[in-house]
């Protein structure tokens, strides 16, 4: 492999491990406050895309906007999901929750397929998203450097939120501990609407920007990224962030660079992430940052 | 009392077998294949809800037991000839090219290696609880159908394969469905399913009455992938056709919405859902085709009956957690209870 | 005839020692008592007794046979068994089938003999009921095999549960604060059956428990923990009157 063929691989195993982060996260915040694996958190991925695909073609909205007005649109989206589908069973036993999400998530998926037609859509990507930028003899796409530029930036952002914001405080203390944090007069409902919202939004980003890279829309195009990335949290270790960017990244950078170093595995690509996921769990269950818990006997 | 309970409920099986006689007579292809379904669906739902409702562990890999189960009984049955127009890319491996088993072996076997899979799995994936065994599961399962897509010469990948020979009929799926309910009312009335149950409700302390946990655990999960194998074939041989795409995480989900909607941990629930759930598939299937009345056409919409399936998930879950009999079974004493209560109630 | 003996157990979680060179023994048929204020490690002496942890250090015999570290089934097989803090219970299911259940290790058929209903099986099974049945009978709940588990009040949910830890044929029973949110009347009765037990069913008992009046009643020995640590050890006397002891539950002026 020469090396220019191996700088693009890496530059587009970059920017896949950032969208992968970006989506890892809203796992980890919600499985972190509520220990429950948010399966719909892939569809509200693609809602984004779709939002965003119909504000910019139908509503003729500058792309800018919409980027915004859409992000805004999914994030009290995940909001809904959160009242509707996890609030009302907040006491009930984990399983029922989890089969409250896996209902949610065919939910949305299927009534995508109704609103949205099965077919797949293009997606508007601006110019300067695709233009292709030449580094010496290699040459690679704007929107790959673009991606983890954005991924950065609203990964300092939320640091910010959470460790510096009163709100964030809150956010840390619920999911130390939910009975307390109650306890504390802290508003537990309001902070969980925030979590949904804040995971939501980064979702949306991530589905913008995947849509930007992969300008192909299908009501089924979270299910897999969604399912990858709450491993890529799992891998980084649920509930913490850092854990859920590193994650992210090393799942983005596997996946392309297995494949680059040995194509005759392109086929198993899928199949990549639910064997790290296996070993992990196997190895280091808590995660690469997570710590480990004891179940109290 | 016990004596008039066996009578009726000999009379309840000759009334079955009658109704069985009946309906293979008067169905036309259609009817046969959603009443063969149905029977096919009672046995992975009871198999799922061994796991997820008696033993408490939430599992969702079975679609790809069930593909384990598929692939097996089809290669093991499908006449050489066959098998050459089917790998038409690249041709199957040799071991398998002249093999032309009868139904009923190759029915066991495909129960057997899904089994062999479910234990090797059930080593490592037992560990985990919850959320993380139920991701882990559907791993496993995405990983089992990512290999069948590409392992050409023995799967033949993507393309999947045609022609199984329509062994499944009303015997077959409704004679299976019937020795899994036997063999589970059995296995919960003895001491092994009180054991299950008992982990369910407290894995420490069962662990703590001297119940080996993980070997229970590992033993349930196997018998629920072996059923799910036959289950897989069964289906395959209804079809007449199989492929990877089949077996995603979307029939895991079907037989999910049986357990849960039949009452997770309820032998009867699941039988009653798995009728409900596969006719109303069926019925429902015209809301996602066109539909000609003549005079006009009222277009289709695709996604629809997904839709209102997971919305009726999402309101069991929600408002009815019980599903329709929770963790109770039928018992000709109850029925007899209810229907003196209704009499009572009835005319004033 | 020495029954169980711990040879300074300790149990470190991450920087915490919960408990720190624990060394107890127990001789048969006596009733001993674990007490020290909330946190001094009792439930996790307990846990390393029956496996649930293995300790970071130290050994436990029971019946001259090193147990450390085995599992808890294992460690249940061979004749320890407990009951637990805040009640365990199997609630969804019965009376009879909680105690039923404690039979099932053992048990030597296998899982398609339960089902094909084998001879043998079928011949254990009603074993099992029998010796269910009559330890029911003698621990005063057979009036109430067939209701739940959680349907019970609270002393009898108690009692179900030392009930099924009987039933899996002990030589030791551990039991951990079985008078915890009783009133007097029912701590009373408490004391007697602790005392029924012993004599029925040949039983030797180590206790955690707060509640004094029933510990000084029951436990002919015992031993005071404290931050993990073995203040004090004897009869209740001498404990009564222990300067350390006192000062651990007081604390000092």
């Amino acid at each position: 492999m020469s090396i220019q063929i191996f700088f693009q691989h890496l530059a587009n195993a970059i920017s896949l491990g950032s969208l992968y982060a970006l989506i890892a996260i809203g796992y980890t915040m919600v499985y972190g406050i509520l220990r429950l694996i948010n399966f719909a958190h892939g569809d509200i991925f693609m809602i984004g895309a779709y939002f965003t695909f119909y504000l910019v073609t139908m509503f003729l909205m500058p792309w800018g906007v919409a980027f915004i007005v859409a992000a805004g649109l999914t994030c009290m989206f995940g909001i809904a999901v959160e009242r509707v589908a996890y609030r009302p069973l907040r006491d009930y036993p984990r399983i029922s929750v989890m089969i409250s999400a896996i209902g949610a998530s065919f939910f949305i998926e299927n009534l995508a397929i109704v609103i949205f037609g099965g077919r797949p859509k293009a997606f508007p990507v601006p110019d300067i998203f695709g233009k292709v930028i030449h580094l010496g003899t290699v040459s690679i796409v704007s929107v790959t450097f673009i991606i983890p530029i954005i991924t950065l930036i609203f990964l300092f952002i939320l640091l910010f939120i959470i460790n510096k914001t009163k709100t964030g405080m809150a956010m840390r203390a619920v999911s130390t501990d939910y009975e307390a944090a109650r306890l504390m007069a802290i508003d537990v409902n309001k902070i969980i609407s925030i979590t949904f919202g804040i995971g939501s939004f980064l979702a949306a980003v991530g589905g913008i920007m995947w849509g930007l890279k992969y300008p192909q829309l299908l009501p089924l195009m979270g299910l897999m990224p969604g399912l990858k990335c709450f491993i890529a949290a799992v891998v980084g270790g649920i509930g913490n962030i850092k854990g859920a960017v590193l994650g992210g990244f090393i799942l983005g950078l596997s996946e392309i660079m297995i494949i680059a170093f040995l194509p005759s595995l392109t086929g198993y690509r899928d199949a990549f992430a639910f064997i790290l996921l296996i070993i992990i769990l196997l190895v280091r269950p808590s995660g690469l940052l997570g710590q480990s818990q004891m179940e109290k006997v | 009392m016990k004596r008039k309970n066996s009578v009726l409920s000999f009379a309840g099986v000759v009334f079955c077998l009658l109704l069985l006689l009946l309906f293979n007579k008067t169905f036309d292809s259609y009817k046969m294949r959603i009443f063969n379904l149905c029977a096919i669906y009672i046995t992975l739902g009871l198999s799922l809800n061994l796991v997820n409702g008696f033993t408490g562990l939430f599992s969702l890999g079975h679609a790809g037991f069930m593909a384990v189960g598929a692939y097996t009984c089809a290669l093991l049955t499908l006449s050489p000839a066959n098998k050459e127009m089917n790998f038409f890319l690249q041709p199957i491996l040799p071991f398998l090219a002249n093999t032309e088993w009868p139904f009923f072996p190759a029915l066991l076997v495909s129960g057997l290696c899904a089994a062999i899979i479910g234990f090797l799995i059930a080593a490592p994936v037992l560990r985990l609880k919850d959320d993380y065994l139920a991701i882990a599961t559907l791993g496993f399962s995405e990983i089992i159908r990512v290999i069948f897509t590409n392992t050409q010469r023995l799967t033949n990948g993507a393309l999947g394969l045609k022609g199984l020979p329509n062994y499944t009929n009303v015997w077959w799926s409704w004679g299976v469905a019937a020795l899994t309910i036997v063999f589970m009312i059995r296995l919960m009335r003895g001491s092994y399913g009180k054991a299950l149950k008992s982990i369910r409700e407290d894995e420490i302390a069962a662990e703590a009455m001297g119940i080996d946990v993980f070997r229970h655990k590992v033993i349930s999960f196997t018998i629920s992938s072996f059923f799910a194998g036959i289950g897989g074939a069964l289906l395959g041989h209804l079809l007449g056709t199989i492929d990877p795409l089949m077996f995603r995480f979307l029939l895991t989900f079907n037989i999910l919405l049986i357990v849960v909607l039949g009452g997770i941990g309820s032998i009867t629930g699941t039988v009653i859902a798995a009728i409900v759930v596969t006719v109303l598939m069926e019925v429902l299937r015209v809301l996602d085709s066109s539909i000609d009345f003549g005079l006009f056409v009222m277009k289709g919409i695709p996604g629809l009956r997904m839709v209102i399936f997971s919305a009726l998930l999402m309101a069991v879950i929600l408002f009815y957690q019980r599903g329709l009999m929770g963790t109770n079974e039928f018992s000709w004493d109850s029925l007899g209870k209810r229907l003196r209560r209704i009499k009572k109630r009835g005319p004033k | 005839m020495k029954m169980l003996e711990t040879n300074r157990i300790t149990k470190v979680f991450g920087g915490l020692v919960a408990v720190s060179d624990l060394t107890i023994s127990i001789q048969k048929n006596e009733i001993i008592g674990l007490i020290g204020p909330n946190g001094a490690g009792k439930t996790t002496a307990f846990n390393m007794i029956t496996g649930i942890y293995p300790p970071t250090r130290g050994t436990v015999t029971f019946l001259d046979q090193d147990i450390t570290g085995h599992k808890p089934h294992f460690v249940t097989r061979l004749g320890i068994a407990r009951t637990f803090q805040n009640i365990r219970l199997f609630k969804e299911l019965s009376v009879l089938e909680n105690v039923f259940v404690a039979n099932h290790l053992r048990l030597k058929s296998n899982i398609f003999s339960s089902v094909i209903r084998t001879p043998g099986y079928v011949r254990q099974e009603k074993e099992m009921y029998e010796k269910t049945m009559m330890l029911l009978e003698k621990v005063g709940l057979i009036d109430v095999a067939d209701e739940t588990a959680t349907s019970l009040p609270y002393g009898k949910q108690r009692r179900l549960e030392i009930a099924r830890a009987l039933a899996t044929g002990p030589s030791l029973l551990l039991l951990d604060e079985p008078a915890a949110g009783m009133n007097p009347q029912e701590s009373h009765e408490l004391m007697d059956f602790i005392f029924h037990v012993r004599e029925q069913f040949d039983m030797t008992i180590l206790m955690i428990e707060h509640h004094m009046q029933v510990v000084m009643g029951v436990c002919e020995r015992m031993y005071v923990l404290d931050y993990g640590i073995t203040i004090a050890e004897g009869p209740p006397e001498k404990i009564q009157n222990d300067p350390k002891v006192i000062e651990a539950y007081l604390g000092v002026d």
